[in-house]
């Protein structure tokens, strides 16, 4: 790319996987948020309260929401922050981080299934921000998809 | 510069949800257990086995039976906030646990406000059982909710958990409900107000502040 004028049409076609990566950063960065949110209110045990949403408190209260004592949300925090950084790391042409991106939208979207399930049918509660944070990991599944091939490894 | 940049891009998302996670985290957080001048009034006498919220010489005491799962007592818990209020130092509040055999979770509810007590935060729990009533009478891991409002009053939760089950807190609504059956209690909420059962008919906000107010001007009177 470096010093060679590209053509319109071979420019665009280059700029569809900046387009999508930067994208996908977003909703992660949208998902950390939302992850964010849901790790302090769990340590604070603000769970309780949830903006007076009773299926918030159930979800987040249930013995579902922790593992190991841990609180879920805080592996999503840490999987939408993986997600981010490889996106941007994407956008910027590294090959292994697309790889790398896809794997943690991979691990997201099993994990989003599992959380549905657990909400619809052994909870039959639903959290807003949980379906928040399934409705990201849905579209940066999309996204992958939606990717065309790998970017040349950067030098 | 442009090699940099996704690596200051990533920093600085890191840094903000740091930031920010931090700052919320702060502000959500539990205060520190600080006793107000009448909440020591009332500790003094919850060493003496008594839920007791308000001044200790207030010239009126309202005692509630309550059972945390009943609708009528989460309603009358707001009611009786108003009063507590509107009273002031002239009103205090006795709680008396009266959990009924038909409401599925309401011994257990009864059992974490007294591991409440034990950490010194019953009346915390009970604000919180209430408030949260539509919430956890419907949930099918009550236990779970249980140990997240522990959480969110900054009870030991470890501890309230091997509380629940303790022979004091069980003792506590034993002998409350022995207290109640002495009293000829067999619905709830049933309130007295200076010992005089206040009807099942005037529990509501007019009838309740009437009663109070002729409690007052009993006393008052010379």
């Amino acid at each position: 790319m470096k010093g060679k004028r590209q053509r319109p049409r071979e420019a665009t076609r280059s700029r569809t996987p900046v387009i999508l990566y930067s994208v996908a950063a977003l909703f992660a960065a949208a998902g950390l948020a939302d992850a964010t949110y849901l790790t302090v209110i769990a340590l604070t045990g603000e769970a309780a309260a949830c903006g007076g949403s009773a299926g918030c408190s159930e979800v987040l209260g249930s013995s579902y929401a922790r593992v190991a004592g841990i609180p879920v949300a805080a592996f999503g925090l840490l999987g939408y922050f993986s997600a981010f950084s490889l996106a941007v790391f994407a956008a910027f042409n590294y090959a292994r981080a697309q790889k790398l991106f896809i794997l943690a939208v991979c691990a997201l979207f099993v994990a989003t299934l599992w959380f549905l399930y657990v909400q619809a049918f052994l909870l039959h509660a639903y959290c807003r921000y949980c379906l928040f944070s399934a409705a990201i990991s849905f579209l940066l599944m999309g996204l992958v998809v939606a990717a065309p091939g790998q970017p040349k490894e950067k030098p | 510069m442009r090699r940099y940049l996704p690596f200051i891009i990533v920093a600085a998302v890191a840094l903000i949800t740091f930031g920010s996670g931090l700052a919320l985290f702060r502000a959500k957080r539990p205060p520190l257990p600080t006793p107000k001048k009448d909440s020591i009034a009332a500790g003094a006498e919850e060493t003496q086995g008594l839920h007791v919220r308000g001044n200790a010489t207030a010239p009126v005491t309202l005692e509630e039976f309550g059972d945390f799962e009943c609708p009528p007592c989460g309603t009358m818990a707001g009611v009786l906030k108003e009063a507590e209020e509107k009273y002031g130092a002239r009103l205090r509040v006795i709680f008396h646990q009266y959990p009924l055999a038909i409401h599925v979770h309401a011994r257990e509810a009864a059992l974490a406000s007294e591991a409440a007590h034990l950490q010194g935060r019953f009346w915390e729990m009970h604000d919180l059982l209430y408030q949260e009533q539509g919430v956890w009478t419907k949930s099918t891991d009550v236990p779970s909710l249980f140990n997240s409002y522990a959480n969110k009053i900054g009870l030991d939760v470890d501890r309230f958990k091997k509380d629940m089950q303790a022979p004091e807190a069980k003792a506590r609504v034993a002998t409350d409900q022995k207290l109640a059956a002495a009293r000829g209690v067999t619905s709830t909420p049933t309130i007295f107000i200076n010992n005089v059962l206040l009807p099942p008919t005037s529990l509501n906000p007019t009838d309740l502040h009437a009663a109070i107010d002729a409690a007052l001007k009993e006393k008052t009177a010379p």
